[in-house]
């Protein structure tokens, strides 16, 4: 901070997310010296500069874009920026917020500004009805399938819709939170009732009259009908399939009904891209993705660590047992997550059926922390990002709702989750 | 700071599309809590082998890129992660300027904040580029910043397109925080108004 004050440390939050184990133990001593290290430089200048902080001894610590929506931080029509791309989680609310570098971060803390040029806007309208099995997960993923994962750079997306209306608060930060993936800065979508009914009454959300003024300027937050878009794309939520990816891309996904495609139906820079990614995954065109047999599952991450995706996941696992071999572990988004799960006793089903139950953190979405891939070890995974690498060297990942992460650790393969409801 | 100056460099080719920010630094070098450093992990998981050594065949090893200044890539260059260690591993290395059909916002956005200069081209223009770049270490590209043009060995040249404030502050090495910082009354205006409008905030 070059001797700078931060400007605004009320309204400047930090918890330690990325780095941190996710296993008993991490409040009295983080075993790795960097994470250890980070983490102690995060609580001494969150200590320095007045900043609001939770760190991991606090029961409401977690992955960020959890705990701030959780505590009433996020409200609609802020703006909301943080050093982590998947920030747009929070346009759920109807915030504009996206992620920033780390110089960038510096001058919000400094200046609580930040120097920006308008984004082009994308309106993504999903019609409809979603059938049972499809998840917001399979909005958002179908609709990167749709753009490409460049297909959003320079815009904003707004989603709307009948599906979309019908989401929960937890399904609607689902599918902001992987506007980036399909690489647009941010995803939003305007507050309606749901919205105002999960933010009342959190810690900090406004209160008594200030709540009335609130709500009166929040319904107000909503595109006309006759404006201007610069890009629309519409899908009918009845033709969406519960979806994985096979390759290295987000935006390499498709129905789980389909197989590996082949590197030559594609066009461009993408046919090696394709093929690079299939060698990388260890898969051949033509494979049905049903058949392709997994080594272990991963459900968490900023993008559905929630409690709903508990629930999904349980739902399928309740009564069953991960099969033999299997590698599976859930890592609820934060602490009060984790607290619920037990005492709607989701946790047990999921320590009945073999998974590991841990403490809050983002875990094996990126490997920054112990719970990593080996080389060539495949995971279902419902995080967000299944590039070379990401859950740890020469891993392999599909990404997926928290429903079908759950079929395919009780199958052993990737598995069509309406096939076992 | 440093000041952005016009240069002639080497060219790396890298025509893979969609080069995410954990192929340029993976996630574990992202622990520290240090800018500087970095070069030596760019591109890890592709420039080294499992034992540690160099990979022969990535492009930056090869004896004519091994001090390339810029990077020719395939689109979408930079998807991803908002780390910026990313750029700072770029930099680190020595590389001042990428140039590709397309960038991720975030990455581009952090590029201008650390001194290197990204550079939009149609694909037509990245594809000559390409091909300059990949005559290794003999043929080196122009870069200059006050005139936007590339210029490839041959003499053909290319202008870009540049925001005029970022391109002042690359060029003046400015630190926009301090120039922020000057219009604290505005921003005191607007944080007293803002807050009269939505005291819940």
């Amino acid at each position: 901070m070059a001797g700078r004050q931060v400007r605004a440390p009320e309204k400047t939050i930090a918890v330690p997310d990325h780095n941190v184990p996710t296993t008993e133990g991490r409040d009295k001593v983080i075993e790795n010296e960097d994470s250890r290290i980070q983490v102690d430089a995060l609580d001494k200048n969150a200590r320095d500069f007045g900043i609001n902080y939770y760190p991991v001894s606090d029961v409401r610590q977690g992955i960020v874009h959890i705990v701030g929506p959780e505590q009433g931080w996020t409200l609609p029509g802020m703006t909301v920026v943080c050093g982590d791309s998947h920030t747009a989680t929070h346009g759920a609310f109807g915030a504009l917020a996206h992620g920033i570098g780390t110089s960038e971060v510096e001058h919000v803390l400094a200046t609580q500004t930040l120097i920006q040029s308008k984004s082009k806007n994308m309106k993504v309208e999903i019609t409809g009805k979603l059938a049972p099995g499809v998840t917001a997960k399979d909005i958002t993923l179908s609709v990167i399938g749709k753009t490409g994962t460049a297909g959003g750079t320079g815009y904003v997306i707004e989603y709307c819709g009948e599906a979309i209306r019908a989401l929960s608060m937890e399904g609607r930060m689902t599918v902001c939170n992987m506007a980036i993936e399909g690489g647009a800065r941010a995803g939003l979508i305007a507050p309606d009732q749901t919205t105002f009914d999960y933010v009342k009454g959190r810690p900090h959300a406004p209160k008594a009259a200030q709540w009335e003024a609130a709500m009166d300027w929040w319904k107000t937050l909503y595109s006309d009908d006759d404006a201007h878009w610069d890009k629309v794309i519409t899908i009918r939520g009845e033709d969406i399939a519960p979806v994985v990816t096979w390759g290295t891309s987000p935006e390499d996904v498709l129905p789980i009904t389909d197989v590996v495609p082949a590197p030559e139906a594609f066009k461009g820079g993408k046919v090696e891209a394709a093929k690079r990614a299939l060698d990388y995954m260890g898969l051949t065109a033509g494979t049905p993705l049903k058949d392709i047999k997994i080594d272990t599952v991963f459900i968490g991450s900023c993008t559905n660590g929630r409690i709903e995706d508990l629930r999904a996941a349980a739902a399928i696992l309740k009564g069953k047992k991960i099969k033999d071999g299997m590698r599976a572990m859930v890592v609820p988004g934060s602490g009060l997550v984790r607290a619920q799960a037990e005492e709607e006793g989701l946790a047990d089903i999921f320590k009945e059926a073999g998974f590991e139950w841990r403490l809050a953190g983002c875990s094996m979405c990126l490997a920054m922390n112990p719970d990593q891939l080996s080389p060539g070890e495949r995971c279902a995974a419902t995080s967000n990002r299944n590039f070379e690498g990401r859950q740890g060297k020469g891993g392999r990942t599909h990404l997926m709702s928290p429903a079908m992460a759950a079929a395919a650790a009780i199958t052993g393969h990737l598995t069509d989750v309406r096939e076992m409801m | 700071m440093d000041k952005f100056e016009s240069f002639s460099g080497v060219a790396a080719p890298m025509p893979l599309v969609n080069i995410d920010t954990d192929m340029i630094i993976p996630k574990q070098f992202l622990k520290t809590i240090k800018r500087s450093g970095l070069g030596v992990n760019l591109f890890a998981e592709m420039r080294y082998l499992d034992d540690g050594s160099e990979n022969p065949d990535f492009m930056l090893n090869t004896p004519a890129y091994r001090n390339a200044e810029i990077i020719v890539a395939g689109d979408n260059f930079g998807c991803g992660s908002s780390r910026e260690h990313a750029p700072w591993a770029i930099k680190d290395f020595g590389i001042k300027c990428v140039i590709a059909t397309s960038f991720a916002d975030i990455f581009f956005n952090n590029c201008f904040k650390n001194g290197i200069l990204p550079i939009v081209l149609p694909q037509e223009q990245v594809d000559v580029l390409m091909k300059d770049a990949e005559k290794g270490s003999n043929a080196r590209l122009d870069i200059d910043l006050e005139n936007q043009t590339v210029t490839t060995s041959e003499g053909e040249s290319f202008a870009f397109e540049v925001d005029p404030f970022r391109k002042h502050c690359l060029l003046e090495g400015l630190d926009d925080i301090g120039l922020t910082l000057e219009k604290v009354t505005s921003i005191d205006g607007f944080e007293a108004q803002a807050s009269q409008a939505r005291p819940w905030v």
